[in-house]
């Protein structure tokens, strides 16, 4: 297997952008990944997509098709993959794309995650959503995507392991580093009141627990390692990339307070990566809903059970903190969650923390970086490990 | 949701709670499964039926406000995870209850009501919800 690092990076802004399409959406992703590479277009090889439900959200299927169309990949026919994994398709086409290069299969692949959501209803877009659990036995039974969460929160919370001001400031984490980010939806620093009193979706979760709906897209550039100076001097390595799965009901689990495929996921990439938790510098961590970042932070093992949410609350995931910085980008919560762009937009931020182009919010000397993504609740994640070069 | 065959199939499970149990190694599931994940191939031919028992109790909960899976649900309405006294986890709806004596440890027993009512075909679904044991 051949190591393969990252040699560009481009998101678009997230937000309600009504003012364009999925494809032009994708396209502004992948030539601001392209350019950044430093590429004419022919050199790329393959090309992976991840995206959840264009199916039902813009009534496009054969992704695939299309992307590699209005990229203009499709007159060299070079092939192009579309895949979904519920909220984890990003991260999920990422590992495709990297398996793809360190294979030898491929040598310059091109990553993209794209969703467009706001040209469906809020109720049609949270029954795609809902969908991502069982259909049949969660959604099916009454029991929404939100209150799936909530439910864990509120076990949290019984079992002492979080207090509810400690799952909320998981929020206002996340809306002070989005407001350092001129590509997130939310650009405002918000308090912990705010989230505490802002409508409840799901008791104990509030509005200001869940990620919004969001349009974007993100896309990437990959290589081997021992290419990459070719093209760039700002590349960052691929140290590990790893997914686990779990059952798709969380009801199924012995125990719902923690997401056993994030544990292993990230016990095979610090393997991977030849290093522990405690090394990484800066995370992006899948915050669907606040409790799913609380939860993230312990499965991952950057804190102890019980340890995660004091943390958040005194302030200690910010960018200049000295400890592990969470969520620079804004995280899902702020930065936007357009679904299969958010696995990639990830991978996006941490490459920019590793160049050092973070800009207002730059962790210093970043070495390590990590992103975790998550499907559902839990049933399938990827996580990530970065390094600078 | 939409086809008859569809609902009519998960009938003996949302009906009745009908599970299964791996003979191989005692473990219950529910909804059914027909494959034993512990046991795999030494499971086959080897999965019961099982009636899963009815009462348990609130393993966890929550308030749902936002509610638009089932359209035509009352808003705010519980949701819960049971544990029934056979050890198996469910979840579903609690009805009947003051939504502000929801509680973890609350006993409850699962009776068959109306889930939805599907607007475009007009199937009208049904299956089991939770009301309070007492
Ligand atoms: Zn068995």
């Amino acid at each position: 297997m051949r190591d393969v690092a990252i040699i560009g990076a481009g998101v678009t802004k997230f937000g309600e952008l009504w003012d364009k399409s999925f494809r032009a959406l994708g396209i502004e992703a992948g030539i601001k990944a392209m350019s950044d590479a430093n590429l004419s277009g022919n050199e790329i090889d393959g090309i992976f997509i991840g995206n959840m439900s264009a199916g039902q959200f813009i009534k496009q299927k054969h992704i695939d098709a299309l992307i590699a169309d209005y990229t203009g990949m499709a007159t060299n026919h070079i092939p192009a993959t579309r895949v979904e994994a519920g909220g984890a398709s990003g991260g999920v086409a990422f590992r495709q794309a990297v398996m793809a290069v360190a294979s030898g299969m491929h040598d310059v692949v091109m990553v993209g995650g794209a969703e467009k959501m706001t040209d469906m209803d809020d109720v049609s877009i949270n029954s795609v959503l809902d969908a991502t659990a069982d259909a049949e036995w969660e959604a099916g039974m009454g029991v929404t995507f939100a209150g799936l969460h909530a439910m864990i929160a509120n076990r949290m919370i019984h079992d002492g392991i979080a207090t509810r001001e400690e799952i909320a400031s998981f929020s206002v984490n996340s809306h002070f580093h989005g407001a350092l980010n001129p590509n997130a939806q939310f650009r405002k620093a918000i308090t912990l009141d705010t989230v505490l009193k802002s409508g409840p979706t799901a008791t104990p979760l509030g509005m200001f627990d869940c990620a919004p709906i969001s349009d974007g897209a993100a896309g990437l550039v990959l290589c081997p390692l021992e290419d990459a100076k070719k093209y760039t001097d700002s590349y960052v390595k691929v140290s590990a990339v790893a997914q686990a799965s779990d059952t798709l009901a969380l009801f199924q689990r012995p125990d719902i307070t923690t997401y056993q495929a994030t544990v292993e996921a990230a016990k095979r990439a610090y393997e991977q990566a030849g290093i522990t938790a405690q090394d990484i510098d800066v995370a992006e961590v899948h915050d669907t809903y606040t409790v799913t970042g609380i939860m993230a932070l312990q499965d991952l093992g950057f804190y102890k059970r019980g340890e995660a949410g004091k943390a958040v609350l005194n302030e200690e995931c910010h960018f200049d903190s000295g400890k592990i910085a969470i969520n620079t980008s804004g995280g899902l919560k702020a930065r936007g969650h357009p679904i299969g762009a958010t696995g990639v937009a990830q991978i996006v931020e941490i490459v920019e923390q590793l160049r050092g182009s973070a800009d207002k919010r730059q962790v210093e000397n970043a070495k390590y970086g990590l992103a975790q993504n998550t499907g559902g609740t839990g049933s399938a994640v990827t996580v990530s490990i970065l390094e600078a070069m | 949701m939409s086809s008859v065959a569809r609902e009519w199939r998960e009938v003996p499970g949302r009906y009745n709670l009908k599970g299964t149990k791996c003979a191989n190694c005692g473990t219950i599931y529910f909804p059914r499964r027909d494959f034993c994940p512990k046991c795999r191939r030494a499971g086959i031919g080897k999965i019961e039926e099982y009636d899963i028992c009815r009462t348990g109790e609130v393993y966890t909960y929550s308030i749902v406000y936002d509610a638009p899976a089932m359209c035509d649900m009352i808003k705010p309405y519980a949701v819960v995870m049971v544990r029934t006294d056979d050890g198996v986890m469910i979840a579903g709806q609690l009805v009947d209850v003051d939504l502000e004596k929801v509680a973890i440890g609350m006993r409850v027993r699962a009776v068959m009501r109306k889930l939805s009512t599907d607007g475009e075909s007009g199937i009208i679904r049904y299956g089991y919800k939770f009301v309070p044991a007492e």
